[in-house]
Formats: C-alpha cells, sequence, structure tokens
C-alpha cells in the first residue's frame, strides 16, 4: 500500500477530488496548511506598513491506495493540480506498513 | 359606555393634579432633548462596547484578541464606577478654573428631578460618562500586545483622575479653557489630544513590542476591525451630534458634517493607498475614516457642510502622513497609530475649527469679538495646555504603575500569547 500525499493550491481541491473519484479511489483526508517552496512567500500592506508573510495557505490531501493503482493516482492528481505557476505544489509518495478498518477491523487492502 | 367616561374623566383629572402639584422645574426638562442624549448615551457606549474592541481586536495577532478585547471591557467597567466616586465631580462640580470640587461625589446631591440645563442630570452625568469610558479605551491602542493587565487598570485609574477629569473641566466643566473661549464641541482637546499625546508617552516608557519594527504581524482579521469601525462611524452620531446637548438643529448639522469628514477621509486613504501600493485596502479605508471622524469632532457643532468636507480631505491626507512619521521616520511603534490618527486628528480639528466656523465658509460664526486669529491664538493654547498637561501627567503615571506592578509582559508570556497568560483562554479553540 501506499500512502499518496500531495500538497495543493487550495482552489484545485474540487479539480482533484473529481479525478480521483474518476478513478474509482474511495476517501481521503484533507487539511489546511501552509507553506512554502521556492515560491518563498508574499508581502501584504497594512497602513503603510509591510509584512513579509512566508507561508501560503495550501491544501494537503492524503490517499492510501494498493500498489497497483499509485502510479495513475499520482498522474491524477498532478493533472489536475496543475496551473503551470510557481506554487503548484508537491506530490510525496511513501510506503504504508499496515492499514485497519476501524469498523470492522479488516486489514491491508480490505481496508482501503 | 359610561364606565369609560367616569375612568377617562379620572385620568383627566388625575393628570391635572399633577401639573397642579409638582414644582415647576419637572416642567424645565425638555422631553425632546432628554430623549436624543439617553439615545446618544447608548450610541457612545456602544462605540466602545463593542465598536472600539472589535476595531482593535481585528488587528492585533489572534493569540492577543481577547486581552483587547477585555481591556476595552475592563475599563469602560472601571471607567464607570470612577464616575460615579469622584471623576464626575472633578470634572463638573464648580471649584477653580483648574479642577472641579468634590461636591457631586457618589452624585451627592444629585436627584430624580435635578437638572443639567433641560436633561435630567443624571442623564447628563451618563452621556458624559461615556466619553470618560472612551477616552482611556482608546490609549488600548498604543499598547497593545506586550502589556500586564494590572498596568492597564491602574494606568487607566490613574489617568481619569489626573488627566481626564482636569482636561474635561478646563473645555467642558467651566474652567480656564472656556473662560478663554476655546471651542471644542464634542471632545478633540478632551478626548483625542489626551488620548492621543498620553498614548505616545506610555509608548516611550513601555516599549515596542517584540520584532518591532522589521518583524511585524499583520492584522489577525481585517473583517473583524471594519465591522468596529462601522460601530465606531454609527455611533459618532451620538458622541458629536449628542454633544449638542439638543435634539434640534445644531445637531442635525454636527451629525451631517461628522458624516461628511468620515467619508471624505476614507475615501482619502484610499485615493492614498491606490496610488502609493496599487491596492486600496480595507484597513487603510476605515483608518481613514477614523481620522475624519477624530477630526470633525472638536469642530462638529461650529463648521457647515463645506467645513466638513474640508475637514475630512485635511483629517485624511494629514493624518496618513503622521502615521507615516511615526511609525517610519521616529519607528515608534505607538502600535494601532493612536496619537497619529487620534491625537494629530484631534489637534488638527481644533485649529482648523477656528477657520471653518466663519461664516464666510457656511459655519456657525465666530464668537463676539473674535477674528479667526484671534480664535486661532485661543485654539493653539487649548492645545498645548492639553498635550502638556497630558503629556507630563501621563509619565508621572506611568512610572508609578511601572513601580507599583510592572509594565510589561515577560518574553514567554507573549510568546504564548496574552490571552492564555493573562486571561487564561483561548479565542479561537479550532
Amino acid at each position: 500500500m501506499k500512502l499518496i500525499m500531495a500538497v495543493i493550491k487550495p482552489f484545485k481541491l474540487e479539480a482533484v477530488r473529481t479525478a480521483l473519484m474518476d478513478l474509482g479511489v474511495e476517501g481521503m483526508t484533507v487539511s489546511e496548511v501552509k507553506g512554502f517552496g521556492r515560491q518563498k512567500g508574499q508581502t501584504e500592506i497594512y497602513r503603510g506598513a509591510e509584512y513579509n508573510v512566508e507561508f501560503v495557505p495550501k491544501v494537503r490531501l492524503e490517499i492510501v491506495v494498493d500498489d497497483g493503482r499509485a502510479e495513475r493516482v499520482v498522474e491524477a492528481v498532478r493533472d489536475a493540480a496543475q496551473t503551470g505557476k510557481i506554487g503548484d505544489g508537491k506530490i510525496f509518495v511513501m510506503d504504508v506498513g499496515q492499514a485497519v478498518r476501524i469498523r470492522t477491523g479488516e486489514t491491508g487492502d480490505e481496508a482501503l | 359606555m359610561s364606565g369609560i367616561i367616569n375612568r377617562c374623566g379620572g385620568a383627566a383629572l388625575a393628570l391635572a393634579m399633577i401639573f397642579i402639584a409638582f414644582p415647576a422645574s419637572a416642567q424645565e426638562v425638555s422631553g425632546a432633548n432628554t430623549a436624543w442624549i439617553l439615545t446618544s448615551t447608548a450610541l457612545v457606549l456602544f462605540m466602545t462596547l463593542p465598536g472600539l474592541a472589535l476595531f482593535y481586536g481585528g488587528l492585533v495577532q489572534a493569540k492577543n484578541v481577547l486581552s483587547v478585547l477585555m481591556h476595552c471591557f475592563a475599563i469602560a467597567c472601571l471607567a464607570s464606577v470612577l464616575w460615579l466616586v469622584c471623576v464626575y465631580s472633578l470634572a463638573f462640580d464648580e471649584g477653580s478654573g483648574l479642577v472641579g470640587g468634590l461636591g457631586k461625589m457618589m452624585l451627592s446631591g444629585v436627584s430624580f428631578d435635578t437638572v443639567s440645563g433641560d436633561i435630567p442630570e443624571s442623564v447628563f452625568f451618563m452621556f458624559q460618562m461615556t466619553f470618560a469610558i472612551i477616552t482611556p479605551a482608546l490609549i488600548v491602542g498604543a499598547y497593545v500586545e506586550r502589556i500586564k493587565f494590572s498596568a492597564v487598570l491602574l494606568i487607566s485609574a490613574l489617568w481619569l483622575i489626573v488627566v481626564y477629569a482636569p482636561v474635561c473641566h478646563w473645555v467642558w466643566g467651566g474652567g480656564f479653557l472656556a473662560d478663554m473661549g476655546v471651542m471644542d464641541f464634542a471632545g478633540g482637546l478632551v478626548v483625542h489630544a489626551t488620548a492621543g499625546t498620553s498614548a505616545l508617552v506610555i509608548v516611550k516608557v513601555l516599549g515596542a513590542r517584540p520584532g518591532y519594527p522589521s518583524q511585524l504581524h499583520p492584522p489577525h482579521s481585517p473583517g473583524m476591525t471594519m465591522i468596529g469601525a462601522s460601530m465606531l462611524w454609527v455611533g459618532w452620531f451620538g458622541f458629536n451630534a449628542g454633544s449638542a446637548l439638543a435634539a434640534d438643529g445644531s445637531a442635525g448639522m454636527a451629525m451631517a458634517v461628522t458624516h461628511i469628514s468620515a467619508a471624505t477621509a476614507s475615501l482619502v486613504w484610499v485615493f492614498i493607498e491606490w496610488k502609493k501600493f496599487g491596492k486600496p485596502s480595507l484597513v487603510g479605508v476605515v483608518t481613514g475614516m477614523v481620522a475624519g471622524l477624530a477630526t470633525i469632532t472638536p469642530a462638529s457643532g461650529f463648521v457647515g457642510p463645506i467645513g466638513g468636507l474640508c475637514i475630512g480631505l485635511l483629517g485624511g491626507f494629514v493624518c496618513y502622513g503622521a502615521v507615516v512619521l511615526v511609525k517610519e521616520k521616529f519607528k515608534f511603534d505607538d502600535s494601532l497609530d493612536v496619537f497619529a490618527v487620534h491625537g494629530v486628528g484631534g489637534i488638527l480639528g481644533t485649529l482648523a475649527a477656528a477657520v471653518f466656523v466663519t461664516t464666510e465658509l457656511g459655519g456657525a460664526g465666530l464668537a463676539d469679538g473674535m477674528t479667526v486669529m484671534s480664535q486661532l491664538k485661543v485654539q493653539a493654547l487649548g492645545v498645548a495646555a492639553t498635550v502638556v498637561w497630558s503629556a507630563v501627567a501621563t509619565l508621572v503615571i506611568v512610572y508609578i504603575a511601572k513601580a507599583v506592578c510592572g509594565l510589561r509582559c515577560d518574553d514567554d508570556e507573549m510568546d504564548e500569547g496574552l490571552d492564555l497568560s493573562y486571561h487564561g483562554e483561548r479565542d479561537y479553540n479550532f
């Protein structure tokens, strides 16, 4: 099983969700985060004073899928989340040691 | 049918007896004026609770928002009790040219029927109380995010007695500035100049926020600030138009010029920010509004609509310049620009009143025997007396507070946030 963690632009969440649903992915976890990469931050101005805001709002998705689908999921997320402009985000793929469905106790691929 | 007529007849007789039995003083009260000043009292209290609280609250970091709300609320309560105990008397009782007497401590001698002019004295007492509440609350903006709560209470209490009461007496309580003919309709000197000057003094001793000026934190909720600002605008009608102490044309005109000044100064800030940064901000437009309101305050009962417009323009531009001067040139952390907006605005409006009061400029007309120059001199003297006394007295008060309870929070307390450190609460429990 693979954990696919993607940090994307917040307004791209809906497009990514739709793309994953089309692929048959049955669940995901989403959190609101802040971050920066090479995009760096931005400058905001209040009453003539400049504030350097280092962190930009992003959304983090976490999806766990069986090994067979991981590559297609990564591609789908990348296609849907892309704008071509700086700050599009990143996708990380990690190995998952175990998965358990809390309600039934199913484990492994059956829990996904 | 006959039963109804009997009852009406009985009521008419009772009414007639009331008019015969009660002494003439009860009839000197103007119902219309009383109703308006009762309303104005509510409006001005609304300016502090929650107008000013929200205005300032939105401008600080989320971890300190409750401390700001607390400062405003606690000062409102403290000022109310002190007003009753002695400050009203020191401001408005007959005394010397410098301060009132103690004859009205605990409102002694004032009963249900006592009048002040043609409104009940209880109403006058309450209306003026709301001014005494908001003035120390204005100063909160200067020392946010780094002051101890105990210091806030001690400084505010001493300040009301030693700074607010005398200056109020000088201008409105029959003191020496009133004798000189100083024009301050609703508090350019008594409220804004005192608060603004004292803010600077406190900041000098307290020190800046950690990370100032290079590492600033943006307002956590400009939306909250706008909501508070809107309440200030509406409430200011009570502040200025209520200061007419009558429901009449002078109140109406005061409301009109107040409103026009607010709107004009707001647009001035939009214009400046648009030109300077390409983006007019919400925080900017509401700050412009406050500048316009503070500047018109001393002049509101004396000028006409054109005066309101001009004063709005002046207040908008001059206060913007003052913000830049204090923050960028002098690098002074008057955090929410109390001096630049209220202090400078109040002083500017006090001086401008001498010019725009003239009938040529649509005003109510200079006092008998005065010229623009002579009135301007009187206004300037009023400004000087107010600023000097505010500065000196506040300096002493701040050092007393420093010795008694300390002024500044620890670094740890500021890191954690004043809400948790001083009030054991978090505003946003996500």
